[in-house]
């Protein structure tokens, strides 16, 4: 008896569905429940959707027209107040005939930045393109020199004083940060706890209160008959209260590089900072990065604060009736 | 021990200026000092305040107004917060599609907007888009909103009854009333830390192993018993650590409700600092009160840590 192989039939193929109907099925309407929330949600965001597109679209105002806009109060926008505002809302009050000064200077500014992102630019020469860059900006916006008009701080405004503000600060408190947190972790007890109360102070109290005090009490710290410029007083500020929240994510980061790697140092015969500069904190700064980079975002939506502080500028124009 | 004594000196040094320097301007400009101004009236009026207030009181009554204030808005926001900041980091591990979209714009959108300008939208949008009390709108006679705040119906403790609030001929009469300044600030803190308190949640029960989720399910508890009854007490060593340090943010961030007018601890600083020109005092309670605050909220929350922490027996 020879037996002779028969292959077995093939399975059938699978019965064909739409990708998306099926996806749809399985992501939004796979019960009951899910598919009435699915179709709920889907009515509300429909129902905004289209609120918000007769607001800012089918009975909005693109004319800089007062009366047209007063007459769209609670009903549509006014998009041409922006338009006509333009320059005021990115520049401040800075003026008219200079103002391609300020723009020239946000790129100045905003070259070191830039440059420092880049792996190419890395090196000994970074330190000269930061200080070329803040230099040009300062003689950009204040002028004085060059035949440029001298333009007061209290004219500054806009974007520009944003990103300064935001870039200068950060500049300065990571350093400080560096040496509060290895301060915290040194076994001299005196420096040891100057950090801890420094830190926890500043943490413990509002940013308001910090300009509140660099605003009103600088002019009293300084020697009789000087003050420092409202702008420095602003960075100072800041630069202080972001180094106390880096300090500790700097910490963090010195936690996880492992005792070993100090003693190995040790055993190499490095000194103490020789130690922190090339081992310890080059793993420490690598691995926080993450946390860093939240702290640099909160710390530019932060910049905020000392127009609405320092000087109540936005909070008299928008509520006439508090007192001041 | 040479760095140490020089590090304590360069300290004192440095204290000494500041506080020579401090005195000398004072004594140049005539700028008296000391806690005495607390006795004296204050002479402003504040909006709204659970304790009788009037101008005439002393400043003393008008920062503990403040202190109130702030804590009113801090404690309900602290609450709300965690309520919508859980929901919304559930919600991004739901089986639908749309409600985890949902969740996750929600937390970049308000996260990512600087609050204070969430704070001011909040405020422009109620006293700009909301009717006027004559035509306030309403849930069933007892609740109203409107240009004058929300109006909500109280017990009245003396009568032993409800109060009921009714649209007047200026305002809404009777019952209890939110202003619109508490309310913008109220929504504008909670929306904004429960984005924040929604990645905590999220990072929490992600943390909580896969194995967990299969346990359950294969013992036959539905997916919401799971997250009930074995993801959420597991995930909570890892949530309480991170949400103490956004109530904290909130409670301090609930000093920027000075942009829209509320009349809290910071606003009523700033407005005795005005009028009496005591700016180191001022400030001093300013920083004294919100360390408090914050190290009361850190050892409640410690406490708490403990409770829900692993123990190892």
């Amino acid at each position: 008896m020879t037996q002779t192989f028969v292959a077995m039939s093939a399975r059938p193929a699978p019965t064909q569905t739409t990708p998306i109907a099926s996806l749809l099925r399985q992501q939004l309407f796979s019960n009951v429940p899910s598919a009435l929330l699915s179709i709920a949600l889907i009515a509300v965001t429909l129902w905004l959707a289209f609120k918000g597109l007769r607001w800012g679209v089918m009975d909005a105002v693109f004319a800089a027209n007062a009366d047209q806009c007063q007459a769209a109060r609670g009903i549509g926008a006014c998009w041409g107040v922006v338009n006509e505002k333009a320059s005021f809302i990115l520049l401040g009050r800075y003026p008219q005939a200079d103002q391609w000064r300020p723009v020239l200077a946000t790129f100045a500014l905003m070259a070191p930045v830039l440059a420092s992102c880049l792996p190419r630019f890395r090196q000994a020469s970074l330190a000269w393109i930061w200080i070329v860059g803040i230099a040009v900006f300062f003689i950009l916006m204040g002028g004085g020199v060059l035949r440029l008009d001298k333009v007061p701080t209290d004219l500054w405004g806009g974007l520009p004083l944003t990103l300064m503000l935001s870039v200068l600060s950060m500049l300065f408190a990571l350093p400080l940060a560096v040496l509060v947190a290895l301060g915290r972790r040194s076994n001299m007890p005196a420096i040891r706890s100057l950090c801890l109360v420094y830190v926890e102070l500043v943490r413990g109290v509002p940013l308001i209160s910090v300009l509140f005090m660099a605003s009103f009490m600088f002019p009293l710290f300084m020697p009789v008959g000087k003050s420092p410029d409202v702008l420095i007083r602003v960075v100072v500020g800041i630069t202080l209260f972001a180094a106390a929240y880096m300090a500790e994510i700097v910490r963090g980061g010195l936690q996880t590089v492992g005792r070993g790697q100090q003693e190995a140092a040790a055993s190499m015969g490095l000194s103490y900072w020789q130690t922190q500069r090339k081992i310890v904190l080059p793993q420490a700064l690598g691995a926080v990065v993450p946390s860093m980079v939240n702290n640099f975002i909160s710390l530019f939506k932060d910049t905020g604060y000392p127009f609405s502080s320092t000087d109540g500028k936005i909070a008299k124009w928008i509520h006439p009736k508090q007192p001041r | 021990m040479v760095y140490q004594l020089l590090a304590v000196m360069v300290v004192v040094l440095l204290v000494w200026l500041l506080v020579s320097n401090t005195l000398a301007n004072m004594r140049l400009r005539g700028i008296q000092s000391g806690f005495d101004f607390l006795m004296q009236p204050a002479g402003f009026d504040i909006g709204e305040s659970w304790l009788d207030y009037d101008g005439t009181s002393p400043y003393w009554k008008a920062f503990l107004v403040g202190l109130i204030n702030s804590l009113r808005v801090a404690v309900i926001g602290c609450v709300l917060a965690t309520v919508l900041g859980t929901l919304l980091g559930i919600g991004r591990f739901s089986r639908n599609a749309l409600v985890r979209g949902i969740c996750y714009g929600y937390v970049e959108l308000f996260r990512n907007i600087p609050l204070l300008l969430q704070l001011l939208m909040w405020y422009l949008i109620f006293i700009e888009y909301l009717p006027l009390h004559n035509q306030a709108l309403s849930i069933g006679k007892a609740i109203f909103l409107s240009k004058n705040g929300l109006a909500f119906p109280s017990f009245d403790w003396t009568q032993g009854q409800l109060q009921f609030p009714a649209p007047g001929d200026m305002q809404i009469e009777g019952g209890a009333t939110l202003s619109p300044e508490f309310m913008a600030v109220l929504l504008g803190l909670v929306l904004y830390t429960a984005a924040f308190i929604a990645e905590v949640v999220r990072a929490g029960i992600a943390s909580v192993p896969k194995g967990q989720h299969e346990a359950g399910t294969s013992i036959g508890l539905s997916r919401s018993k799971t997250m009930r009854l074995i993801v959420l007490p597991q995930a909570l060593r890892l949530i309480v650590p991170p949400l103490t340090n956004q109530y904290l943010n909130l409670t301090k961030n609930s000093s920027l409700a000075v942009a829209v007018g509320y009349p809290e601890l910071v606003s009523i600083a700033n407005t005795s600092l005005n009028q009496s020109g005591r700016a180191v005092e001022c400030i001093a309670i300013i920083m004294l009160v919100y360390l408090l605050l914050s190290l009361g909220t850190s050892l409640l929350m410690n406490w708490f840590n403990r409770r829900v922490a692993i123990k190892e027996r």
